[in-house]
């Protein structure tokens, strides 16, 4: 039985039929699950011994970890002057780094807080782990700007705070824009990943076995109970959450698109920025989530509730945020140009052919060229090739932040300040440490948490709608207990 | 008093009739919200969205005269030849903290409004009740209810449909 069913049907001489669903009407679990089955698949994650993979896939994210840790320390020991950054690139790769976790954030909040203002309950299945995957990529975004400042000591003068020497930020930067977007970023999708989790950390705290569980989950958990009087607050709070992170999501990469815009580095300045830095960061955001998805779904046999059908609406959305950014990169070109600007058409011609052509056609390749095989059915839903292609993808965005960071700043107005900028070993063991950051958090937090939302998936079977056909026949009911 | 329903359905149509009988303080439980559950108790929308409104709009405001008082006050320098009072400059970081602001709201006054966190209820004295968030459905009556008494609420929650009840004394 599928859940839209129950939309009136529209009569046969209606004008418009509004009714029809977007989506096919495959159903959103499979595996003919019962409010029990959920709990027991999802939480039996959680609750069962711990897989001998987790403790290698962990094993390999804390020696990651480790390595960040090394590099940060040397750095804040030695100073910015380990990484490659030179005259003209003061930006290197630590501000690509940031760019592209911020970005891999956004899906995250885009699944959770935009489909569902969409009523998109497709997201039910893949809105938890995606915003856990907001949260630990915003942490790795925030961590570049803080140590790329030299002196991360003095940190809190970015924030509003009276201090010793009377002196207060400048809130017409860009840059200080940035600190509040992002920041309140990281807070908003907290508090909105906790709420979702409160009633699913009930379920863990009343199947809890052992006595330190049983205090940390009820601790958790707030004392809920499932009760009415409560879920009318909290459903209506959810909500007013996604109608806040939805503006929130699209500013925040917008905001960090200012930083470039309102410079007049010729590549930089330009008014596409903002929407084309947003289709961006769902574009990358979309690949991590499906990239993970995969590996999840794989790893804990979740093929009910991550259904090939989940995966392929993501392939769709990968596929149209990848157009529009296949679309402004021609748009830039295309202004620049039109613009009759000497420099701007420089710097275009100097992006695809210049001495970063290489960066420039890895990037072309695996946003524009490569997402195109989605228009195939047969290939977006074969989980091999998405998943291949999800890192392709995630490959790409990387390389389209470097591209704008390191071919506008190393030839800018002024031939005799040219320079080449080129990684130290300490920007690249930064970058995979940061990997390593995501992937500890991550992988905690599927061994802790309940890597699905439980009560948003029961919300979602058909047997959870009291007004449902099987209930008007008596007994019939009962098969879902 | 705490009495089970087999599925959402029964729960819906149990809240229904006990509201109609008068009950006040009874509560329905379930492992997920059950559509339609808000009017069959006879509940109205949640005033959530009020205060959150207020929150916003203070966050919004403070956020302004923070910027405004930095730059023309405390500490007025010039950049870039842009003016102290730089309103379109100030409106990013303004919606920030409106939004951060009305998280904040929503979150604190949602578990205000459900008188969270409250981490023991006699409910849990019950060792059926741990099903509610698992498969579950409870419709619990206090005992300062007016219409409470014993046996009578025992019989009209068996004629509704329950399937287990259970007596919790707490306190």
């Amino acid at each position: 039985m599928s859940l839209l069913n129950h939309i009136p049907k529209q009569s046969a001489d209606a004008p418009l039929d509004i009714a029809v669903p977007m989506f096919e009407d495959a159903p959103l679990i499979s595996g003919n699950q019962s409010f029990a089955s959920v709990t027991n698949r999802i939480a039996g994650v959680v609750e069962g011994p711990t897989p001998k993979m987790w403790w290698v896939l962990f094993s390999f994210s804390v020696s990651l970890l480790m390595v960040l840790v090394g590099s940060v320390g040397f750095l804040v020991w030695e100073g910015t002057g380990i990484w490659g950054l030179n005259n003209p690139v003061g930006w290197g790769w630590a501000i690509v780094n940031f760019v592209f976790w911020v970005g891999i954030g956004h899906a995250g909040t885009l699944i959770s807080a935009v489909l569902h203002l969409f009523r998109q309950k497709w997201r039910t299945s893949i809105n938890r782990f995606a915003e856990a995957m907001t949260i630990f990529a915003v942490i790795c975004a925030l961590l570049f700007p803080t140590i790329h400042v030299g002196r991360v000591w003095v940190l809190y003068w970015f924030f509003p705070i009276p201090n010793q020497m009377s002196m207060w930020p400048n809130f017409r930067s860009p840059l200080l824009w940035d600190v509040f977007a992002v920041s309140i970023y990281f807070t908003v999708s907290l508090l909105f990943w906790y709420v979702g989790l409160v009633p699913d950390i009930a379920t863990l705290r009343d199947r809890a076995k052992t006595r330190a569980k049983k205090i940390i989950y009820g601790i958790l958990s707030l004392g809920w109970r499932g009760a009415n009087r409560h879920w009318r607050h909290y459903e209506l709070g959810y909500l007013i959450l996604a109608g806040l992170s939805t503006p929130l999501v699209l500013s925040v990469h917008s905001v960090v698109s200012t930083d470039f815009a309102t410079s007049i580095v010729p590549g930089w300045h330009t008014t596409i920025f903002p929407p084309y830095f947003v289709a961006g960061a769902i574009f990358s955001g979309f690949a991590m989530v499906m990239t993970l998805a995969i590996i999840a779904r794989k790893a804990f046999h979740m093929e009910d509730f991550i259904t090939i059908n989940h995966l392929e609406k993501m392939a769709k959305i990968i596929m149209v945020t990848g157009l529009m950014v296949g679309y402004a990169y021609s748009m830039e070109f295309f202004i620049s140009w039109y613009s009759g600007n000497e420099f701007e058409k420089f710097a275009f011609i100097n992006r695809a052919f210049g001495p970063y052509a290489w960066a420039y056609w890895i990037m072309i390749s695996c946003n524009v060229i490569i997402p195109q095989m989605f228009w195939s059915k047969k290939l977006r839903t074969n989980v091999a090739v998405l998943f291949v292609l999800s890192i392709f993808v995630n490959i790409g965005m990387w390389f389209e932040r470097f591209v704008i960071i390191a071919s506008s700043l190393s030839r800018d107005y002024l031939p005799s300040s040219w320079d080449y900028y080129s990684p130290t070993i300490w920007d690249i063991s930064t970058l995979i440490g940061s990997f390593g950051l995501f992937f500890t958090l991550f992988l905690l937090f599927l061994r802790f948490l309940p890597m699905i939302s439980m009560a948003e998936i029961k919300g979602v079977l058909p047997q959870a709608n009291p007004h449902h056909t099987m209930y008007d026949k008596p007994g019939v009911a009962h098969q879902s207990r | 008093m705490l009495a089970e329903f087999s599925d959402p359905a029964a729960l819906l149509h149990g809240a229904e009739k006990i509201h109609c009988e008068g009950y006040t303080r009874f509560d329905c439980h379930s492992p997920f919200p059950v559509h339609g559950m808000d009017e069959a108790m006879g509940l109205t929308r949640s005033p959530l969205g009020y205060i959150v409104f207020v929150f916003g709009l203070l966050g919004a405001i403070g956020g302004f005269f923070l910027q405004t008082w930095v730059h023309t006050k405390a500490y007025p320098l010039t950049y870039a030849g842009k003016p102290y009072f730089s309103w379109q400059a100030f409106i990013i970081v303004t919606f920030g903290l409106m939004v951060l602001a009305g998280a904040l709201s929503s979150v604190l006054g949602l578990f205000h409004l459900s008188k969270l966190p409250r981490l023991f209820d006699g409910l849990f004295y019950s060792e059926r009740f741990a099903k509610v968030s698992d498969d579950g459905f409870f419709i619990s009556v206090d005992v300062k209810d007016p219409r409470f008494d014993c046996t009578e609420t025992h019989r009209f929650l068996e004629s509704i449909g329950a399937i287990n009840i259970e007596v919790i004394k707490s306190e």
